[in-house]
């Protein structure tokens, strides 16, 4: 009895599950609820097939197995060839650059939008509407200009394809640092004028670490959006590298090999998914402290 | 020698023209000397935070002239003569302790050693030394509001401006804090302005109370404390310490507020 009693008192004092692999836990369950629910569809589709209209046909070219997904990653193309993996890969390196550049550039070009905007009424409300504006232009449309002007210029694909990723990040960048960057309370911004504090010292002092929260957030979806924005400004370009590529390359095998796009589908999502959960660990680093992080 | 706070028919309107026109302050004649400690007490909503931030320098008056420290108030808070100490706390959630209490001196420019050894100073006297690495939400909220009064002390200002900082704490907090702003204001002889509802708490720190009454915000009367100094326990058994309550008590009723 009081040894069992020690047993659960230094489990609670050890602070039970970590957070960390809850969500793990979870993650792993909605992964498999969505492979059972794809196998699921497809022995239900098959048997009430002629009955009832369904949405996507359950044969194995529309809905090849989950099996053979994975299988097709460790598939050699041809003898000469390593494995699809390995393959896409390389490929996901090359786009993670592009991807990363767009990165870095939106979120400082957003960032310093917000600044600006934060500090001057004048600024947001004649400059805000273009930065919406730019959003409702369609990427496709922007991308092939932007790499005919960067070949022009004489910039390297990748770099003209980073431009293109970044014009995705910067937006929820800049509306939601902006938001951060009003969120302090007017009356710290009183005691920050009590103290007779530049403009400066408030905005590094108050608004830009009140900002922190409203930052990350912003950053998880810019680094998707960096990804789909790299994957489609591929597209374009005279280049026969990166995911976006091999992408558009399966789209139109799919007939004879479906496998290979999901399988690439699945490569470039785990991409994104990788930079988002480095963002949320450098936000548990930076922002663990605080009470409402998260 | 010029007075500390000096205002003359000073009145405050916010919203003016519009339905929700309130006229916050009206007439406010107030002159404060150098060294005093002049409480401002009436009941909630007759202007004594609003009077301190047109000392701070944080809203303009809308009519009359102020001065402070024989300066316009904007002079005054760009020279950091006064510091404020708030209604509510206002810490900065991702700044412990010590880094809160430095805020100040970081922005006056102090080299960080510096810093560092003033904010421990001012957190053993508000006894939060220890919590100098916690943050604010790991705090009661009188602990808090301990933190903000050290903050409000750390670079000394001449002019100290304090809304109700003790509203937050417990009995024998309050009275223990009482003691040490008593100790600092005798021993560095900087003018204290300071908002309280407590009539006994007004009685014993200040050597003058202003009462006020709402709708329009006015001085009804101003109550001089003439106690002996220092202030100590013996002046809570003091018979003349309980005249000047019922002094002060009968300014309030006489302003229309009632008992309180
Ligand atoms: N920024 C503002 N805008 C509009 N009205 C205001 C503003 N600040 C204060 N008032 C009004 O001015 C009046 C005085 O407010 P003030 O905060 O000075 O009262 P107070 O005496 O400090 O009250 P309390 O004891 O509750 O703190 C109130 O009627 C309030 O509604
Ligand atoms: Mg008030």
């Amino acid at each position: 009895m009081a040894a069992m009693a020690e047993v659960v008192g230094r489990r609670a004092r050890a602070g039970g599950v970590p957070p960390a692999f809850r969500s793990t836990v979870w993650f792993l369950a909605v992964v498999v609820s969505l492979v059972l629910a794809w196998e699921l569809y497809k022995v239900v589709g098959k048997a009430l097939e002629g009955t009832v209209p369904l949405p996507i046909r359950p044969d194995d070219t529309s809905m090849p197995h989950v099996w053979d997904i994975l299988g097709e990653l460790f598939t050699r193309r041809s003898p000469s060839e390593p494995i699809l993996l390995v393959v896409l890969l390389r490929e996901s390196m090359f786009t993670l650059r592009e991807a990363l550049l767009g990165f870095a550039f939106g979120t400082a070009v957003g960032f310093g939008l917000a600044v600006a905007f934060s500090q001057s009424r004048l600024l947001e409300r004649s400059f805000m509407p273009y930065v919406v504006a730019s959003q409702t232009v369609p990427l496709v449309a922007i991308a092939p200009i932007v790499v005919i002007w960067g070949a022009k210029i004489g910039w390297p694909v990748w770099v003209s394809v980073a431009i293109i990723s970044a014009y995705l990040v910067f937006f929820p960048v800049t509306i939601n640092t902006l938001r951060g960057l009003r969120s302090p309370d007017p009356t710290v911004l009183e005691l920050m004028r009590s103290y007779a504090a530049g403009r400066g010292q408030t905005l590094w002092k108050v608004q830009v670490p009140a900002a922190m929260p409203f930052v990350f957030s912003a950053l998880k979806i810019s680094a998707t959006a960096s990804v789909v924005g790299a994957l489609v400004g591929e597209l374009p370009s005279s280049l026969n590298r990166g995911l976006g590529r091999a992408l558009l390359t399966f789209m139109y095998t799919f007939v004879t090999g479906p496998e290979k796009l999901f399988a690439a589908i699945l490569v470039a999502s785990s991409l994104s998914l990788g930079l988002v959960a480095v963002i949320a660990l450098v936000e548990h680093r930076v922002l663990g402290h605080r009470r409402l992080a998260g | 020698m010029t007075s500390a706070v000096a205002a003359a028919g000073v009145s405050k309107v916010f919203n003016p023209g519009t339905p929700e026109e309130v006229v916050a302050l009206d007439g406010i004649d107030l002159e404060i000397a150098t060294g005093e400690f002049v409480s401002l007490i009436g009941p909630s909503g007759c202007g004594k935070s609003t009077l301190l931030r047109l000392i701070a320098d944080l809203v303009e008056p809308t009519s009359g002239t102020l001065t402070v420290n024989g300066k316009t108030p904007h002079e005054a808070r760009l020279d950091r003569d006064y510091a404020m100490v708030f209604q509510r706390a206002t810490l900065l959630e991702w700044r412990t302790v010590a880094k809160n209490v430095q805020l100040p001196l970081e922005i006056i420019g102090v080299d960080p050693d510096d810093r560092e050894r003033r904010a421990l100073e001012f957190l053993r006297l508000v006894q939060l030394d220890e919590f100098a690495d916690h943050y604010p939400w790991q705090l009661s909220g009188g602990m808090q509001q301990r933190v903000a009064i050290a903050r409000g002390l750390v670079f000394d200002p001449a002019l100290l401006l304090m809304d109700e900082p003790f509203g937050a704490l417990d009995e024998m907090t309050r009275e223990r804090m009482q003691m040490e702003l008593l100790d600092i204001w005798r021993s560095t002889g900087k003018t204290v302005v300071f908002v309280t509802h407590s009539i006994p708490e007004a009685v014993f720190l200040s050597t003058r109370i202003v009462v006020m009454s709402p709708r329009p915000g006015r001085i009804t009367a101003v109550v001089d404390v003439d106690l002996p100094q220092p202030r100590d326990f013996d002046t809570r058994e003091d018979p003349r310490y309980y005249e000047k309550m019922t002094e002060v008590r009968e300014a309030l009723r006489a302003a229309g507020v009632g008992g309180s």
